[in-house]
């Protein structure tokens, strides 16, 4: 197990380079880009057919350290960029690292139509239900009640369920899971790369820092514990009521379906297109 | 007639939906890519795609040309009374003014071409979207410095596949119907007082 | 007079924004993202039919801000590319246009300008962005500025602006205006072999070896591709050679500057300018876009008078030709700059003034040609 883990330090992260990385002791970043690293290692991609693509915040920072093509763009478009990647060189493998502000705020109308076209693309989306980076601002997914820094009386919103408004959108997998469970965060990962089309993993992380200091969660070891009694899989969800579903989250995969993705769609096109020219 | 000037000046009107733009681009195309001619066709036009007034200009010239708008055109083809009413007083007192008399009941000047575009059409083609092209067609016999060959070669080649029969039977009708005008008995000028 | 009727070969009647179809297709341009959007419409139209027929792509974005992501994103996929606008979208891409001006990314906007501000005029001309084209994304950063004034230059200024951006890692923006996009005239296409395309510099050292950001005599450093073996870190942070963010001073210092160094060097060959008549000229019109037409027409007008009048018309907005400029403020007694706006390039001139060579105005912004008559009557009042 040290091998392996020595192994893949080397191979794909910058270790000579980029560290120590800017994340806070206990931050759930670092186990999200072990699990990514291991689904990357194991799904035998080349390191260098890999684009990884994120945009601003604390999960931003993830193309700094690991050893692929990065692209660290601009706050909530990193979809966009990564579009635009796929479409022109087919044969990358496109992975987009996001967070919940990120992709669902700022970003959130290039998520839902990444989504509905099934763009090619791999998102991986930190939930930390906060702005981090920015000093612990609510988010969309920061849950009604909470307390923030811009929500000194309590947070009055409702939060999005961003793996159901990826479901809808139109994604042909969505998978949901925590920092706590590392196994299946890493099979989730591992499914989505492989997958065609638009892949959506959620990742509910811990930022204890400025979420749970303010929500009475102040170390990582009571948000994992939180994740460790809150999540409940697919099969035991499926036994349950909804009145007792209500204040877990469920963990697993959420959808797989095998609809044509756009880049396969619009190989048709440009056949089509070159046709009628021949006419 | 006219215009050996080397800018000519022509203004193509109506509502958004009959053709008027097209009617432009075909005479454009005329008189640009087969006879060899500078031409500049732009258009204005506000939000609506039908209804509301349009207007194409084409300028045509021996010269290259800079200006690209027509600001006093000698050729009016004005298809419905709005336009009429709003682009007749641009139109060059030693010029010719031509209507749809279909939709053009008050002609403001005794120099004009008045035909019927959209009767015709509806009568020779059993399509009344083929008015621009009747209009042209007229346009074409009367206005010396573009070919009828050329407007034809041009209209295969602009208008949607599969209208090119019909347009083609309209642009005739057009040329046919305007052999009868006899414009030596107008008056010389469209607005007397101007000169 | 040609009365013989036949098609003339490689002649085509087509739209300013139907020239800059076919000028970025010739530069080998294969991608392209866009928004809906009049008077731009067109072009996404085009690039729509065209791009897949000849193996490229075109995607119909959710909004400007993604097309112009899209656009740097496939660009550093290796593949030239472009999107096309108006004001509303320009405004909205402004963010992304900064990242492809710090990451060095080339890239190609056209923003064919209507009335504005805010949703304006859409169907009407104007020449109101031309600051904002300068300067609309914030932070110090070079940018070259290239206007149209003819469907004919329309195409052969896109093939300039894919030149430049690739040659010196910059974004482009090419301004027209409604008027030149929605202009129909006739245009020879040029055959392949007579268009001179430039491409990026692409790393030859081995990986190991590359600095993707590494100070070189151009002061623009070779572009590896996504894929071709040469990963790097690409970020809009402040990143120091290799690519990586930074906070040092002197990293900062030098990258800034060197940005700024590229476009400076290469002065002689961006800043690009068409005189007209200016041999002999007392007095000058200084214009770009569309106002061209009329200024050359008024000049011609005011020559018979026996007025020596002449026109420098800028192609290259940004970097400002400066040199040029200041020859004609040398040279004549006064000078006039027409412009659909209430005066964007006027102030340019009037900085670069060191004479008291008098400058005068005449601005249009009611969404309306500026006529040759108006520029002949400002003329004629300046003798």
């Amino acid at each position: 197990m040290p091998e392996e883990i020595t192994r893949l330090t080397h191979k794909y992260l910058r270790h000579d380079k980029k560290f120590p990385h800017i994340w806070c002791p206990g931050c759930g970043n670092g186990i999200v880009l072990g699990s990514l690293i291991r689904a990357i290692d194991r799904s035998g991609l080349h390191k260098d057919d890999v684009v990884l693509v994120s945009g601003i915040g604390c999960s931003g920072r993830m193309t700094v350290y690991a050893d692929f093509n990065t692209l660290h763009t601009t706050h909530g478009r990193a979809l966009t960029f990564a579009t635009g990647i796929k479409l022109a060189k087919n044969s990358l493998h496109v992975i987009v690292i996001m967070g919940d502000g990120d992709a669902t705020a700022i970003g959130g109308n290039h998520f839902i139509h990444a989504a509905r076209r099934n763009m090619d693309l791999t998102a991986i989306i930190i939930n930390n239900q906060i702005y981090g980076m920015t000093g612990g601002q609510q988010s969309p997914t920061t849950p009604y009640g909470s307390m923030t820094t811009t929500t000194p009386y309590g947070h009055i919103e409702n939060a999005f369920s961003i793996s159901e408004l990826a479901m809808v959108a139109g994604a042909s997998f969505v998978g949901r899971g925590t920092v706590f469970h590392v196994q299946l965060l890493d099979s989730l990962i591992e499914r989505a790369i492989q997958k065609k089309g638009f892949s959506v993993v959620e990742i509910l992380s811990n930022c204890h820092v400025q979420f749970g200091r303010r929500n009475k969660m102040g170390s990582p070891v009571k948000m994992m514990k939180w994740f460790q009694e809150h999540a409940v899989t697919m099969q035991k969800a499926k036994q349950m009521n909804t009145e007792d579903l209500e204040g877990n989250v469920t963990i697993g995969v959420l959808t797989d379906s095998d609809k044509p993705s756009y880049l396969e769609k619009y190989q048709l096109v440009q056949e089509q297109a070159k046709a009628s020219l021949k006419k | 007639m006219i215009e050996n000037d080397y800018r000519n000046e022509i203004r193509f009107c109506g509502s958004g939906g009959q053709g008027i733009i097209m009617a432009a681009i075909v005479l454009a195309e005329a008189a640009g890519v087969y006879d060899g001619k500078y031409v500049c066709q732009t258009q204005s036009y506000g939000p609506e795609a039908r209804g509301g007034t349009c207007k194409a200009d084409v300028v045509i010239s021996s010269k290259e040309i800079d200006y690209p708008k027509a600001s006093r055109p000698t050729l009016l083809v004005a298809m419905n009374q709005a336009s009429c009413d709003k682009y007749f007083l641009d139109l060059n007192p030693k010029g010719l003014l031509i209507v749809d008399t279909t939709y053009v009941k008050k002609v403001p000047t005794g120099r004009v071409a008045a035909l019927p575009f959209t009767r015709i059409a509806r009568q020779e083609t059993g399509n009344t979207m083929a008015a621009n092209m009747v209009a042209l067609g007229a346009f074409g016999h009367l206005y010396k410095n573009v070919t009828a060959k050329s407007l034809e070669d041009a209209l295969m080649a602009r208008v949607p596949k599969g209208t090119e029969e019909v347009n083609l039977l309209a642009l005739r009708a057009g040329m046919d119907a305007a052999k009868h005008l006899d414009l030596c008995a107008l008056p010389q000028l469209v607005r007397e007082e101007e000169v | 007079m040609n009365r013989t009727g036949a098609k003339r070969k490689n002649i085509l009647l087509m739209q300013g924004n139907e020239a800059i179809v076919e000028g970025a297709l010739a530069a080998g341009c294969r991608f392209f993202a866009g928004y809906p959007i009049t008077p731009a419409s067109e072009i996404s139209e085009g690039m729509s039919i065209r791009l897949p027929q000849m193996d490229g792509t075109f995607i119909q974005m959710e909004d400007e801000i993604a097309s112009i992501g899209a656009v740097i994103g496939a660009s550093l996929a290796g593949v030239k590319s472009m999107t096309a606008t108006s004001g509303p979208g320009f405004s909205l891409m402004q963010e992304n246009i900064g990242f492809a001006c710090m990451a060095e990314v080339p890239c190609v906007i056209v923003n064919v300008m209507r009335g504005g501000p805010s949703t304006g005029l859409p169907t009407h001309p104007s020449q109101g962005d031309v600051m904002q084209a300068r300067w609309g994304t914030h932070g110090d950063h070079p940018i070259i500025v290239l206007a149209v004034s003819t469907v004919r230059d329309s195409f052969e200024i896109t093939v300039e602006a894919f030149n430049l951006s690739e040659k010196y890692r910059v974004p482009v923006i090419i301004l027209s205006d409604e008027a030149v996009a929605h202009t129909r005239e006739t245009v020879t296409m040029p055959s392949p072999e007579e268009i001179k395309i430039i491409d990026r510099i692409k790393p030859e050292m081995p990986p190991e070896w590359y600095i993707p950001y590494e100070v070189t005599s151009t002061g623009v450093p070779p572009m590896a591709v996504f894929g071709e073996g040469y990963p790097y870190h690409i970020t809009g942070l402040s990143h120091d050679v290799r690519g990586f963010p930074t906070q040092r001073p002197d990293e900062t210092d030098e990258l800034i500057r060197r940005l700024y160094r590229k476009i400076t060097q290469g002065f002689h060959e961006i800043q690009k300018i068409k005189s007209f008549m200016m041999g002999d000229a007392e007095i000058a019109v200084i214009a770009y876009g569309s106002v061209t037409r009329s200024a050359r027409q008024a000049v011609l007008d005011v020559r018979q008078l026996g007025i020596r009048a002449g026109l420098l018309q800028l192609v290259t907005l940004f970097p400002f030709p400066r040199e040029s400029v200041e020859t004609v403020l040398n040279q004549c007694r006064a000078v006039l700059v027409p412009e659909m706006n209430l005066g964007q390039i006027s102030r340019e001139v009037k900085r670069v003034n060191q004479k008291d060579t008098r400058v005068t105005t005449y601005n249009r912004v009611d969404g309306q040609l500026i006529t040759p008559e108006e520029i002949y009557s400002q003329l004629i009042q300046m003798k």
